[in-house]
């Protein structure tokens, strides 16, 4: 198990320095502007703009680059020239107590309405129930998050006052803090809890062919436990696989629109902003650690699997 | 649950009665292309003790019978008509609930592939000490645990102690279908039907699984139904067997009826193409022609027709299974040639076998 | 059937293989994987196959014998040892110079639902060889594979249908047109009848038998029934943790086992006949 983590370990790392490669060349090297320009802003004077080349290192070779850059992106030392001067790690430091309690409150209502669609959905294959289940979950799938926004905001916080309109309250204030953050919840998770009850559904009937299920009838066993012990416990695993990617993508700033709609100023607000300013640093940043956030998930994932399946704890010593 | 009723308990000294009776049990399937019958008209009766195995090739209703008998097959486009009476407690009649107590406590069951048939993500421990408390909660997890190591001993697994925390992939293919026979006697049921228990292992722990299977049957007078298509474990292990094809029972009869005095042509068939090591090699393997038919559309008549060397007329209408030899009322067979002319026909260079088709 | 390779080496062996080995490394290490341990799948083996002969390769599951007929094709790279057919060393041979090899030598699986591509029509399958080694393309690619079907039990009708359509036997019999298509001398039947229904192995055994006759096949028929290995066979190896632990007539084999494990093997084959297996019990019974 240690052997396994830190491989893990060392993969991720690979990867992220990968990513920041990657992400370094794009902005850097494909454009055909002057980058120092484009990060000074639209009214930059000249003096600036050679600040600005003097400080991320456009005048020197492309390792160099490179290292400098991710100096200032990794030492909080990068500002943002077109967005107020901002520091770009603050913000988004800032921004992740807002981005993590809308992702994490959105993440147990997904998978929440997921497991449970999707398991009345397979234990009722074909009948009315699953039918019905089905159209709500197409329907889930098919609403766009900034029209249901719309929806949401126009007659329940305008029409109706039942709740804030937008904005964010810490979690010292818990009341409010949920009430502010449940339409943003409920928007964002109805994509992911149609997608993911399909997705369990379709696992749980597989699973309910295997051999091991007719094993656990023919003990004898209740319907109800063959499905949850044997059937769901066993279908979990492509679940898992989605849920570390969904959560690491919307972690790591992916949640544009509903904290843009809901003026919930998280990490995904602030890249919608970086995006319209086209703030060259910004982008770079919120990229990268977005990244991170997918890997690190993707390693959890990876973790969770050994857990949710003997076989790959031990696959390495069964030859 | 207390208040599910039972249905009407057999006479407590049912000694009258067979143990399992099987009588004219037909299983039918609603799929896209069309109903299958699967099975259709299946009779048999079962004593402590006694070991029946059902013979036949991939289709023949063999594994469904099997299934059907402790309702694994009913769903919602399954049609099941005839009865199952365990020690004339009537089975098909029952609802899913009580039915769950009769499965594993009662009635046992095993299958082909020991590697798929256990839960990869439980160890084997857990599964048995799970099949024991569905049946009595009242046994605590502890006991039921220690019940477990005892059975894993009792049915050949060395370290039992050790080996019940192991996970299903930890345990040999052999290992495993222990562990599956030691599951299903976890409640002393009184049969235990094994469906090609040993199909996927190999031959020297065939051999093993055969003689503990065996062991079983004479020490507990475990009554057993053994599916399987090898008519050499048949030898080995069977007092009574029945041979079916196209969902239906072909021939039924003692272990010698069928291997000596074999009357449908298909048991011709089947007994010809072995492979023995214990007789000079033929030449050539006699072969049955054909493939084994499929349910959506059966051959009118005697669905062995378009495959016999030795189909006339008659075969066009479907024989029934009846005992043809004036000498044996319970050798039956579901063939129209004359008795007679089958010891003749079947003769095939001195072995039991099929005659090519010209 | 065009005969190409004319380097026939009349008398000897077509195959030759001497002290065979494939280990396979077991790897271990906190951070860089140091080689701790070997499964040696196949641990030195030698046999030899005769023009027009069946070699019987029986073992059990574990005991190296698919390992074995995959090191001699070249399919693994062996990890020692040589193999020569037609008296050429082709153990080690890269894979452009085993392509001309590979007409000769062909394989027939196992599983005949697994191994046919479920997307491509019967006379693809059959027939990309023929085009990808240039023999044949056009009408004359047609004719042949036409002409293959017929000899293996189909029916030239069957050129544009699918896997799917057809039973498990019929399957095998497109595996077998398919490995035939080239008109190889030598061919690996790995487990080529234990998937099948018990009516269908014999027809299976017996149309590879035909095809023997006809055109002067070489066969290494690996399989763990030994009943079937003998029926086929001329020469039986027996295998047993990667190690040949018998060799000999297949009759002398079956009937006269020196070696242990064969004995064993032998003596768990049950016998399908009741009086002979209960005194075969009795046997057992009373000896201990």
């Amino acid at each position: 198990m240690l052997r396994f983590a830190v491989r893990r370990l060392l993969g991720a790392i690979a990867v992220l320095f990968a990513i920041s490669v990657l992400v370094f060349l794009i902005f850097n090297v494909v454009p055909a502007t002057n980058p120092a320009a484009r990060i000074a802003g639209k009214n930059a004077t000249p003096q600036l703009i050679k600040n600005v080349e003097k400080e991320w290192g456009f005048d020197k070779s492309l390792p160099e680059q490179y290292w400098t850059q991710m100096k200032l992106i990794f030492t909080g030392k990068a500002t943002s020239y077109s967005l107020a001067h901002i520091n770009i790690d603050k913000r988004i430091l800032e921004g992740i107590p807002q981005t993590a309690s809308l992702c994490i409150g959105a993440a147990i209502i997904w998978l929440a309405f997921g497991i449970f669609f999707g398991y009345i959905s397979a234990i009722r294959a074909g009948g009315f129930i699953d039918r019905f289940v089905t159209v709500i979950a197409l329907i889930g799938i098919s609403m766009p998050v900034f029209w249901l926004a719309s929806i949401f905001l126009y007659y329940l916080t305008y029409k109706i006052e039942l709740f804030p309109a937008s904005g964010y309250e810490p979690l010292s204030n818990p009341v409010e803090w949920a009430k502010h953050l449940i339409l943003p919840w409920v928007c964002l998770a109805v994509l992911f809890a149609g997608f993911y009850s399909r997705v369990l559904r379709s696992s749980m009937l597989d699973v309910m062919n295997e051999d091991y299920v007719r094993t656990a009838r023919a003990k004898g066993l209740s319907q109800r436990r063959v499905m949850l012990r044997h059937v769901l416990r066993n279908s979990l695993i492509p679940i898992v696989t989605l849920f570390g990617l969904d959560f690491g993508v919307l972690i790591g700033g992916g949640a544009i629109v509903t904290e843009s709609l809901f003026q919930i100023e998280g990490v995904g607000y602030f890249v919608a902003e970086a995006l319209n300013q086209q703030d060259f640093p910004s982008i770079m940043a919120v990229t990268i650690f977005g990244a991170f956030f997918i890997v690190l998930f993707n390693t959890i994932v990876d973790i969770a699997y050994a857990y949710l399946d003997p076989r790959i704890r031990l696959g390495t010593s069964a030859a | 649950m207390s208040a599910t009723p039972e249905t009407a308990p057999a006479p407590s000294g049912a000694g009258a009665g067979p143990l399992l009776a099987v009588e004219n049990l037909r299983v039918g399937f609603a799929t896209e292309d069309g109903r299958v019958q699967a099975v259709d008209g299946v009779n048999f009766e079962l004593e402590p003790g006694e070991v029946l195995a059902i013979v036949g090739e991939s289709g023949s209703g063999k594994s469904v019978t099997a299934q059907t008998i402790i309702g694994l097959t009913r769903s919602p486009n399954s049609h099941i008509e005839g009865s199952v009476r365990l020690s004339g407690d009537e089975l098909t009649t029952k609802s899913e609930r009580e039915l769950q107590k009769v499965r594993g406590s009662k009635i046992a069951m095993i299958f082909q592939d020991p590697m798929t048939s256990l839960n990869p993500v439980y160890t084997v421990g857990k599964q048995i000490v799970e099949a024991i408390r569905a049946h009595d909660s009242s046994i605590g997890r502890s006991s039921a645990r220690e019940q477990a190591v005892e059975l894993l001993g009792a049915v050949g697994i060395p370290d039992a102690e050790r080996r019940v925390n192991d996970y299903p992939h930890e345990f040999s293919g052999g290992m495993r279908q222990r562990a599956m026979i030691a599951m299903g006697l976890a409640l002393e049921p009184s049969v235990l039907i094994a469906d090609e228990p040993t199909t996927a292992l190999d031959v020297t722990i065939q051999a093993q699984i055969l003689h503990l299977i065996q062991d079983l049957n004479r020490s507990r007078g475990l009554a057993t139904i053994l599916i399987t298509h090898d008519l050499g474990v048949v030898a080995e292990v069977a007092d009574r067997v029945l041979v079916m094809y196209g969902g239906k029972v072909v021939e039924q009869g003692t272990l010698d009826d069928i291997f000596y005095d074999p009357q449908h042509p298909y048991t011709w068939g089947l007994l010809g193409s072995l492979t023995r090591l214990d007789q000079p090699r033929p030449h050539r393997l006699p072969q049955i022609s054909g493939a084994p038919p499929s349910l959506l559309n059966l051959p009118k008549g005697c669905a062995f027709r378009p495959r016999c060397p030795h189909e006339f007329g008659k075969c066009k209408e479907v024989p029934g299974l009846d005992p043809r030899l004036p000498e044996d009322p319970n050798h039956r067979d579901r063939c129209w040639l004359e008795p007679e002319q089958k010891r003749k026909l079947r003769e095939i260079e001195g072995r039991i076998g099929l005659e090519e088709p010209t | 059937m065009s005969d190409v390779g004319s380097t026939s080496t009349a008398g000897g062996p077509l195959l030759e293989v001497t002290d065979l080995v494939k280990h396979f490394p077991i790897k271990s290490g906190l951070l860089i994987d140091r080689e701790v341990d070997q499964v040696r799948a196949v641990d030195g083996i030698s046999f030899s196959v005769n023009k027009g002969e069946t070699l019987g390769l029986v073992g059990e599951s574990g005991s190296g014998k698919s390992t074995a007929c995959r090191a001699v094709l070249q399919l693994l790279k062996p990890t020692s040892g040589s193999v020569k057919f037609e008296g050429q060393e082709i153990a080690g041979l890269s894979r452009r110079e085993l392509r001309p090899l590979r007409r000769e030598m062909q394989m027939i699986f196992q599983d005949p639902y697994a191994s046919l591509n479920p997307r491509k029509r019967v006379g693809q399958i059959v027939g990309d060889q023929l085009k990808i080694q240039k023999v044949a393309s056009g009408k004359a690619l047609r004719t042949r594979v036409e002409e293959l079907l017929e000899r293996v039990g189909l029916s030239p009708e069957h050129y544009n249908r699918f896997p799917h359509e057809f039973s498990g036997g019929q399957r095998q019999r497109i595996g077998i047109a398919r490995a035939l298509a080239l008109g190889p001398k030598l061919v690996f039947c790995d487990e080529p009848v234990s998937a099948l229904d018990v009516s269908i192995q014999a027809q299976i055994v017996n149309l590879l038998d035909d095809l023997q006759d006809e055109m002067g096949l070489t066969y290494v028929f690996v399989a763990h029934d030994i009943g079937v290995v003998r029926h086929i066979s001329d020469r039986i190896a027996v295998m047993n943790h990667g190690k040949i632990v018998e060799t000999g007539e297949a009759d002398q084999v079956c009937e006269h086992p020196r070696d242990a494990y064969t004995k064993k093997l032998l003596a768990a084959v049950p016998i399908p006949d009741p009086r002979e297996s209960r005194a075969r019990r009795e046997r057992a019974g009373t000896t201990g």
